[in-house]
């Protein structure tokens, strides 16, 4: 039976896809500064939905007293070892205590001393109780007049035409509908990629990761189907986390100094250094000298500490508190067992993502990125996102009022030719897309269609996470991996791509599992492609090429690429120093 | 790591629903149901949202679950977080909103 999907059309001057942090914000900056219309389009609900779900332990991205923005830079740049757009960071780093004074205004709480200042927590954090932090800031959106939003709206396409975006399409989750928004300028704000390889819990717990689950790079895979450029996709993010719980551990090394400990006792921190991928990579190491398992240092503290920790964990990570409740063994008492997660795919602590100019426009005219799923800028956190919304926002504002400028001039002058031609091109870009939109919404009915497919979205997504563990440097290999397992594992991929392409689905949420899955195979053949485009050992664990184990001079540049009449280029970039950058080719 | 909703104390309001970052619930017979028990991620904001304390978030077996079952009842801007173990005690730690972490 083929399902005949009710077409809903929204023309608006702004499209949003992904109701995040970053997404929100930028709504938000739009809706305050302009009278433009805005659409939102979330597949879950912007209360909760994206990275802050579960609330967030510490505003880790802020510009303490004594410091300067380019503080900041200079630190996420020496722990990216130089693969960084200084650029962007500093554009960022200079919005994050503004950001950060608006959501205190919109009702965030931030711990503050008796003279009133923030209470810092190391050079560049400070405290808050981040449990409410997002339905805060939805809450402001919702507010706002212009802003439409569409809840349970899951966005599969970008509509392009000649590297100008128009639009994008996708599907309702709630009915059989699709949805055709045609936009002046859209924002992708989607979020990084997780669920790509086997997770620490593969069995009843395995969305107990890290990253949300449900972030499956739905933005990248847009963008790289529409010939966006990506960037630093090798630089994958491993967190290392509490073990079974996944919960931060962050909170515990600075909130009481924990140090990372082996089962002997001895303080391996110090051995291994202490960038964000050396401490995963001594976690690493430790396990593979046999001095397993990894520790932070606990035991010992007091009662106030424990109850604190208890708390704090409560606001962001509640499965920790219950572990440490449920099990009787308390922090004080024994020390808190580590792990690294399987690694993701971000922009927010590593720099993978769309290759962005300063204002944060895409390579695609019109296209803006802005928090996880923009590439070039690790380390920008929640403020970083906030900021990026607010700068992608502003930059929107000035193209529209630039379109807007030139389209009044070429009202004044309807008898010209020039302005006749306008007219009929902008008739056939309207065709164009028609059409593609139209592909779409048929490729969602012949997915519903009643048709046999061997295997399920699901054993596919386990087939995709074996592959990329095994042959792509997942947990089982340490994170390393050479160039022959490369090799492989883009072959299963395409595998995989082929018979993902036979699935079947019953009914929306169905269809959602077919597109994540998809999106999920997309990436992982840019990551692959990124991991064999930089030949050398950059950064321990996050990119562990054996046949290259050391870092190469030669390779002081961005691995950037770019899907070229269906194959994936790498172009390998000079590093931007410093100014602002603007795309040239 | 999921959660299970006690079907007698569910009242069908579907604010659960609404705000699970994975659309995981779903409503059958106006109760709500865990539609997908092994795709939460265990972020705890319908336990948090249910106004009468109908949802128990857990641990899985394989993370080291034993059983205690966590809800959250509400008074104003202070979340009690109350934990039924598996071995019949209770514990309940109380977070107020307003504060912020120690951390």
């Amino acid at each position: 039976m083929s399902k005949d999907f009710q077409v809903r059309r929204i023309t608006t001057d702004v499209l949003i896809i992904g109701g995040g942090t970053a997404g929100c914000y930028a709504a938000l900056t739009l809706s305050r500064d302009t009278e433009l219309s805005i659409v939102i389009a979330e597949k879950a609900h912007i209360k909760r939905s994206g990275c802050l779900a579960a609330g967030v332990n510490a505003i880790n991205a802020y510009i303490t007293k004594g410091h300067v923005p380019q503080d900041y830079v200079d630190y996420a740049k020496k722990d990216a070892a130089g693969i960084v757009r200084e650029d962007l960071l500093l554009t960022a780093a200079e919005h994050f205590n503004e950001v950060t004074a608006d959501m205190e205004q919109l009702g965030l709480v931030i711990l503050k001393d008796e003279n009133g200042e923030y209470v810092t927590r190391g050079n560049r954090n400070i405290k808050i109780n981040g449990e409410n932090f997002k339905p805060i800031l939805a809450k402001a959106v919702q507010a706002q007049e212009n802003v439409s939003i569409l809840n349970r709206v899951n966005i599969t396409k970008l509509l392009t035409k000649d590297g100008t975006v128009y639009g994008a399409v996708g599907f309702s989750l709630e009915d059989e509908a699709a949805y055709v928004i045609e936009a002046k300028a859209v924002l992708v704000a989607t979020g990084g990629a997780a669920g790509l390889y086997k997770p620490n819990n593969p069995g009843f717990s395995r969305h107990k990761m890290w990253y949300p689950p449900f972030n499956t790079g739905a933005g990248y895979a847009m963008g790289i189907q529409a010939g966006a450029e990506m960037t630093s996709f090798e630089m994958r993010f491993i967190a290392l986390r509490c073990k079974d719980t996944i919960a931060p551990t962050g909170t515990i090394a600075q909130g009481v100094g924990a140090k990372q400990v082996n089962s002997r006792g001895f303080v391996y921190e110090d051995k291994y250094g202490l960038t964000t991928s050396e401490r995963v990579y001594g976690t690493v190491k430790e396990n593979q000298l046999g001095n397993g398992p990894c520790y932070l240092q606990t035991s010992g503290i007091d009662k106030e500490q424990e109850e604190n920790l208890l708390k704090a964990y409560l606001n962001m990570a509640p499965s920790q508190t219950l572990k440490w409740i449920e099990t009787g063994e308390l922090p004080g008492e024994q020390d808190v067992e580590i792990e690294g997660t399987e690694p993701y795919i971000v922009g927010g602590h590593t720099a993978s993502g769309y290759w962005v100019d300063t204002n944060r426009e895409t390579t695609i005219h019109g296209l803006y990125a802005a928090g996880d799923v923009a590439g070039g800028c690790p380390q920008k956190y929640v403020t970083g996102a906030l900021a990026e919304g607010e700068l992608a926002a502003k930059a929107i504002e000035a193209q529209l009022a630039g379109n807007a400028k030139v389209s009044n001039e070429k009202a004044d002058q309807t008898e010209n030719d020039s302005s006749k031609k306008a007219v009929s091109s902008s008739e056939k870009i309207k065709k164009y897309i028609e059409v593609q939109a139209g592909q779409e919404i048929e490729a969602y009915e012949n997915i519903l269609s009643d048709h046999k497919s061997s295997f399920t979205a699901e054993e596919l997504e386990e087939a995709m996470q074996k592959v990329m563990d095994e042959y792509a440097g997942g947990i089982s290999t340490h994170y390393q991996y050479n160039e022959k397992q490369l090799k492989l594992a883009d072959e299963k991929i395409d595998q995989l791509l082929a018979l993902a392409d036979q699935l079947a689905a019953e009914n929306m949420h169905e269809l959602l599992f077919v597109y994540e899955l998809k999106e999920r195979l997309i990436v992982c053949k840019s990551l692959i492609a990124h991991l064999r485009g930089r030949k050398e050992t950059r950064w321990h664990s996050f990119n562990e090429n054996l046949d290259y184990p050391e870092t190469d001079e030669n390779y002081f540049k961005y691995v950037n690429s770019r899907l070229v009449d269906g194959k994936l280029q790498i172009i390998l970039r000079d590093i931007v120093k410093e100014g602002s950058y603007e795309h040239t080719n | 790591m999921s959660i299970q909703i006690n079907r007698q104390k569910c009242v069908g309001c579907g604010q659960c629903m609404e705000v699970c970052p994975g659309t995981l619930i779903e409503k059958e017979q106006g109760k709500a149901v865990m539609r997908y028990p092994r795709d939460c991620w265990g972020c705890a904001s319908c336990v948090k949202e249910c106004p009468v304390g109908a949802i128990g978030f857990f641990l899985g077996a394989d993370i080291g679950g034993n059983g205690s079952v966590m809800t959250v009842t509400k008074d104003g801007q202070i979340l009690h977080w109350n934990i039924h173990k598996s071995n019949g005690r209770e514990v309940t730690i109380d977070v107020d909103r307003r504060s912020s972490n120690k951390y």
